[in-house]
């Protein structure tokens, strides 16, 4: 009973068809109470209906939803104490600031002192105690933002959803959002989810995240988890960076096994534990950029030649400070990306380089496909 | 060059509207005007005086007709909004995009018959010997055939009729410019039916709202054709009024008086209507 309680949000098995289309597919997950949680997918994915099926807006054609252990299945979107900011905030422009936050309140019949009070509250939280009796139209992007996460959190609710609000500010307001939303979730101690195709959103506020695709949840895990440990060939190619070759399994060798790519490189990466590799698999391999060191061919490198290597011709250098990276042609034409250090001094690399790439084993990741 | 280029264009669009006001809004009206205010002392002999709108202060009948023409009038509006408000926003929110386009037709289907005919065709069903006199005889709920033609209700259905659509093509348009999401916020933040209708969408509508209203009231108040063919002698609407002053009695003063009068009362309406609504005239055109 005690562990039931420790959830927020729970969901089994939930389904929704539309018509032919499956838009979600036997989904579940538990949200402990006070977690920031982000649910990642490319555009279509169904994460969207997942979210509106969680504030009600549509119904599960199969599984359940349990908010505090209690099921929803039956109660309407303006009973369930799940509140949403929505894309595009959906903010009421005939109301001011104060009206807006206002509304969710006298919906209950809270008194009017207590509704001022609690008004001027959350505004402190959200530190914007001065725009009370401005108009929608007046206020910033990043603070009709807080607006509209306010309006939500003056109700106390036990979960909130938030459908990718950050996607119409510009990149610099975006950035600061980020760490603000996350500030915002620690204040109100309140579980977070938060739906996006943006990765970097999702890694860098959240405690837990669920990787959809196609209906279905690829990975659950802490993001640190889902970039070094990812447990599908999906989430590798979707979260961060990286750099990706098929081939086929030619040998195993106690914790690792040898794949040959299609263009004959052959490649050691470490052997998965959960889901074996066999001879004759195909697979693809995922490194991702950062793991890579470049090396000009025939410079001294005081670290040992590792496993797996590959030579090829440095095709341009991308130059974006401390993430600079080279683009190197390899020997069957693919272009693979490797991080760099660039320092402006002669020893940088140059377009037109010949150099040697490698990496450790441990950091390559295969799956059979 | 380019400079004046620019203002030869500005000049040519906008000569025919300055045209078409100057001639066919301005003049006739300053006419009127002039026109309202001659007094008749003898045949031919005409004196400066307000003595065509102190007839019709002193004379009950006239003012009375105006009155009961506003407030049937402002009765149509209301029918029509309440009707027109349902229908317009299962068009802009409810169906489907491609049967959204087909229903809004269909609204508009009615304009392509004049409105004589549309007249015609209610006379047909309503008179002694009409469709629906005839059925209920049939059908034996009543024993003798029944007048439904020249009475007020049958005007007010009538002007409803002709006028809704002025109601439901605003609405509509602002309706459809509302993100659906504002009315899913409305529920998600607690709010029940009534008070999503009341403080989210009714309010989001104002504008096409008040914008629809002012432009069926307006008709509704100078129509002619319908109060006179289904409301007949006793359907007492102003604007017959005017028509008798100026064809009957040949008396063009205070016709145009009354012409005033009318113009000045609807005007009054508005004005009222847009202060009670905490309204502007902008409003209902620009949103800010």
């Amino acid at each position: 009973m005690e562990n039931q309680e420790a959830f927020d949000l729970e969901c089994t098995g939930v389904s929704k068809e539309f018509g032919t289309v499956q838009a979600v597919d036997d989904v579940s997950f538990n949200i402990p109470s006070g977690s920031f949680f982000s649910i990642l997918g490319p555009s279509g994915c169904g994460k969207t209906t997942l979210m509106r099926m969680i504030a009600g807006f549509e119904n599960p054609s199969a599984g359940d939803i349990r908010i505090k252990g209690k099921s929803v299945l039956n109660t309407p979107p303006n009973k369930r104490n799940v509140k949403m900011v929505f894309q595009h905030l959906a903010l009421f422009p005939m109301m001011n600031v104060y009206e807006n936050i206002a509304y969710g309140l006298k919906c209950i019949g809270t008194d009017k002192a207590t509704i001022e009070a609690k008004v001027r509250d959350v505004l402190d939280r959200i530190s914007l105690p001065d725009v009370a009796e401005r108009e929608i139209h007046q206020l910033s992007g990043g603070q009709k933002q807080r607006i509209a996460i306010a309006r939500c959190m003056v109700l106390d609710p036990d979960v909130l959803l938030l459908d990718e609000p950050l996607g119409a500010l510009d990149l610099k307001l975006r950035e600061a959002m980020k760490i603000e939303l996350k500030l915002l979730q620690h204040q109100f101690n309140t579980t977070f989810i938060y739906i996006t195709h943006d990765q970097s959103e999702a890694l860098v506020m959240s405690d837990h995240v669920a990787i959809m695709n196609e209906g279905r949840f690829e990975q659950i895990g802490r993001p640190e988890e889902l970039y070094h440990k990812p447990t599908t060939a999906f989430v590798a190619g979707f979260v961060g960076d990286s750099n990706r070759w098929s081939g086929k399994v030619v040998a195993l060798n106690g914790d690792r096994v040898q794949i040959t790519t299609d263009a004959g490189q052959a490649l050691w990466c470490p052997q998965r534990a959960a889901a074996p590799l066999s001879v004759g698999q195909s697979a693809d391999v995922f490194i991702r950029p950062e793991f890579i060191q470049a090396v000009r061919k025939g410079a001294q490198t005081g670290a040992a030649g590792q496993e797996n290597a590959i030579e090829g011709r440095v095709d341009s250098v991308l130059f974006n400070g401390a993430n600079s990276r080279v683009l190197v042609r390899g020997p069957s034409g693919e272009l693979i990306e490797a991080d760099v250090v660039v320092t402006g001094g002669t020893d940088d690399l140059r377009a037109g380089d010949d150099v040697r790439l490698d990496w450790p084993v441990a950091q390559s990741m295969c799956f059979a496909t | 060059m380019q400079s004046d280029i620019k203002k030869l264009s500005l000049i040519l669009l906008f000569a025919p509207f300055a045209l078409w006001i100057t001639l066919l809004i301005i003049i006739p009206h300053m006419g009127m005007v002039v026109l309202s205010l001659r007094e008749k002392v003898a045949p031919r002999v005409y004196e400066f005086g307000f003595g065509n709108y102190i007839d019709f202060i002193n004379e009950p009948i006239y003012w009375n007709t105006l009155l009961r023409t506003g407030s049937m009038s402002i009765l149509v509006t209301f029918l029509a909004l309440i009707i027109g408000f349902p229908i317009a926003y299962y068009i802009a929110k409810i169906a489907g995009k491609r049967s959204r386009g087909a229903l809004f037709l269909l609204c508009l289907i009615p304009l392509w018959v004049s409105d004589l005919i549309r007249a015609f065709g209610w006379i047909l069903l309503l008179r002694e010997t009409g469709v629906v006199s005839s059925f209920l005889l049939w059908t034996g709920a009543v024993n003798q055939p029944i007048e439904f033609l020249y009475n007020d209700v049958t005007v007010v259905v009538g002007l409803v009729y002709t006028v809704i659509l002025f109601m439901i093509v605003p609405l509509v348009s602002t309706l459809d410019g509302m993100d659906d999401a504002m009315i899913e916020a409305g529920y998600n933040l607690g709010g029940n039916g009534l008070t999503v209708l009341r403080r989210i969408i009714v309010p989001y509508a104002m504008p096409g709202i008040v914008s629809g209203c002012i432009v069926v009231f307006m008709l509704t108040a100078g129509s002619y054709l319908t109060p006179i063919l289904l409301g007949g002698k006793n359907s007492s609407w102003f604007t017959e009024q005017i028509y008798d002053q100026f064809i009957t009695r040949f008396n063009w003063e205070s016709g145009a008086a009354f012409g005033f009068l009318l113009l000045a009362f609807t005007s009054i309406v508005v004005w009222l209507g847009l202060r009670l609504t905490g309204q502007t005239l902008a409003n209902t055109v620009a949103k800010q």
